[in-house]
């Protein structure tokens, strides 16, 4: 999994907040490109730490963190122009339109003018977002808001694609639609795809999958192989295995 | 990175701030309000109670209006400033400040941009205002206004860089209650502003003594100066080095070693 197709290599990471108690504890793995890679594990299992060290959001301590093949201390903005992240919160300007939104993220990412209208459109037509451009954010719903936020993290074209907790707040078919897309982006653009989520049924037999407990990375691979090694014929069931706790 | 590329961004960012600046009509006004009250009541009201003396760079008698402009311009820009903090705080609770935080462009010039269009944003309303007191035959030298205009941004940004410095150690919105009790009226009254030094001397040299540490001081005598074409070279250096140290030490809460931009605690 590792090497030049990897969208997001990460390697022996650890983190603390204090000294007694580890976040992340040498946790390491690959996501391929064109692959859809789901983060699983419980609350407090330390995704969302992972998750500020690969957008440098917290200062990396040991290990190392690749995004195509860029180390992101070492060439940090070459990594991140390659990243593509949602974040779990809403991160968008409420008071501002969709165009404005998208045209501000365009120019944080240094994209000229032309270059940058023409991706917005592209990416609102993809999510079928482009009637609605020029309304205030304020005014769309909480799905509405989720894509434009991916149409946003895919201006910039970027090889590594994070999501954090994509779903949360929404309602299930809004949920099932934008997992779909998810998955047919990854497949057709050739990103890799993290995942990260808590809950099971997001996840598909093709997927790979990494499990998350207590900060360690616990179990890796695409879920037949999770299955076969966990012996349970459901990976609601493996992950209630591995992890202790009831899959949600 | 191209160069084109940080123009591109900076640009961006400035357009972002200007946009959302004018979208909150309020906020407009009370920037506003604020010191034409000081202005047109307060001032009116201890014009007759206060004299001020012949002192630089005023070249005859003065009405406590005229003396105070200065002072209330160094207002806007502090509580702009302070606005500014207050945003970056709520952006971080909110999340869009990550959106900031993880562009590719490295995260000093980021947080510059911000600054110096916050800086504009301040140097608008300062305008404005002294448009407003203009009508009211509070004015200065025409070339004055001219002049002021550098002034205003290093001024801006000495006070910016205080509100993006206080942004990186306030960790909650909550606590924001505190930075004006404990930063904005200290700064304001213990200064230059209302008063001049030597008038504050006479009551306490003690007070005098604080008021000279206080950069906000430096700040209103340089656009005092600068309104009647003088270069007070002390207050505009001391400005701007403050300026240059409040901007490092914001830098620097900002870097991801210091994560602010994460809540403590595993998640």
């Amino acid at each position: 999994m590792a090497g030049e197709n990897s969208a997001l290599e990460i390697s022996s990471v650890s983190f603390a907040y204090t000294k007694t108690a580890k976040a992340l504890d040498g946790v390491s793995f690959n996501v391929p490109r064109g692959r859809f890679t789901a983060l699983l594990g419980p609350n407090g299992a330390g995704k969302s730490t992972l998750i500020s060290l690969v957008t440098r959001l917290l200062g990396q301590t040991n290990g190392s963190i690749c995004i195509d093949s860029r180390n992101i201390e070492k060439s940090p903005g070459d990594a991140m122009s390659r990243l593509g992240i949602v974040f779990q919160q809403p991160t968008l300007d409420l008071d501002l339109s969709v165009t404005q939104n998208l045209r501000y993220f365009a120019a944080l990412h240094g994209m000229p003018g032309q270059l940058a209208e023409q991706r917005i459109d592209e990416e609102l037509r993809r999510f079928n977002m482009l009637e609605r451009r020029n309304e205030k954010v304020r005014r769309l719903n909480g799905g509405h808001r989720r894509r434009v936020e991916i149409a946003r993290a895919l201006l910039h074209q970027p090889a590594f694609l994070l999501l954090d907790e994509p779903s949360v707040g929404l309602d299930i078919p809004t949920r099932e639609k934008i997992v779909e897309h998810v998955h047919t982006l990854s497949r057709e653009k050739n990103i890799g795809v993290l995942w990260a989520t808590h809950l099971i049924d997001e996840i598909r037999a093709e997927d790979d999958v990494v499990v998350l407990h207590q900060g360690k990375a616990i179990e890796k691979g695409p879920v037949p192989d999770i299955l076969a090694s966990t012996g349970f014929p459901t990976l609601g069931e493996a992950f209630n295995k591995l992890t202790g706790e009831a899959a949600p | 990175m191209r160069a084109s590329a940080f123009l591109i961004c900076f640009k961006g960012i400035a357009t972002r701030e200007v946009l959302r600046f004018f979208q909150q009509r309020e906020r407009f006004l009370a920037a506003l309000i604020r010191p034409l009250f000081w202005l047109l009541v307060f001032a009116a009201g201890f014009r007759a109670a206060l004299g001020v003396s012949i002192i630089p760079p005023y070249e005859t008698y003065i009405t406590y209006e005229v003396y105070i402009t200065p002072g209330l311009i160094g207002m806007i820009q502090l509580f702009n400033g302070m606005q500014s903090s207050l945003s970056m705080i709520y952006d971080r609770e909110m999340g869009s400040m990550r959106v900031l935080m993880t562009s590719p462009m490295p995260r000093w010039f980021l947080l510059i941009s911000k600054l110096l269009a916050g800086t504009a944003v301040s140097i608008i309303q300062v305008y404005v205002f002294l448009g407003i007191a203009f009508l009211f035959e509070i004015e200065a030298p025409a070339i004055g206004y001219l002049a002021l205009l550098p002034v205003l941004v290093v001024t801006g940004l000495m006070l910016g860089a205080l509100g993006m410095l206080l942004s990186a150690t306030v960790r909650q919105l909550e606590n924001f209650a505190g930075i004006m009790n404990f930063v904005i009226f200290p700064m304001f009254f213990l200064s230059s502003a209302l008063y001049p030094l030597w008038k504050i001397g006479e009551s306490s040299p003690l007070l005098r003594q604080i008021c000279e540490l206080n950069p906000f001081t430096y700040a209103v005598e340089s656009i005092r100066f600068a309104l009647y074409q003088q270069f007070n070279v002390t207050a505009f250096f001391v400005t701007a080095i403050a300026g240059v140290c409040f901007l490092l030490l914001a830098i620097k809460g900002y870097s991801p070693a210091k994560g602010m931009m994460q809540r403590k605690g595993p998640s």
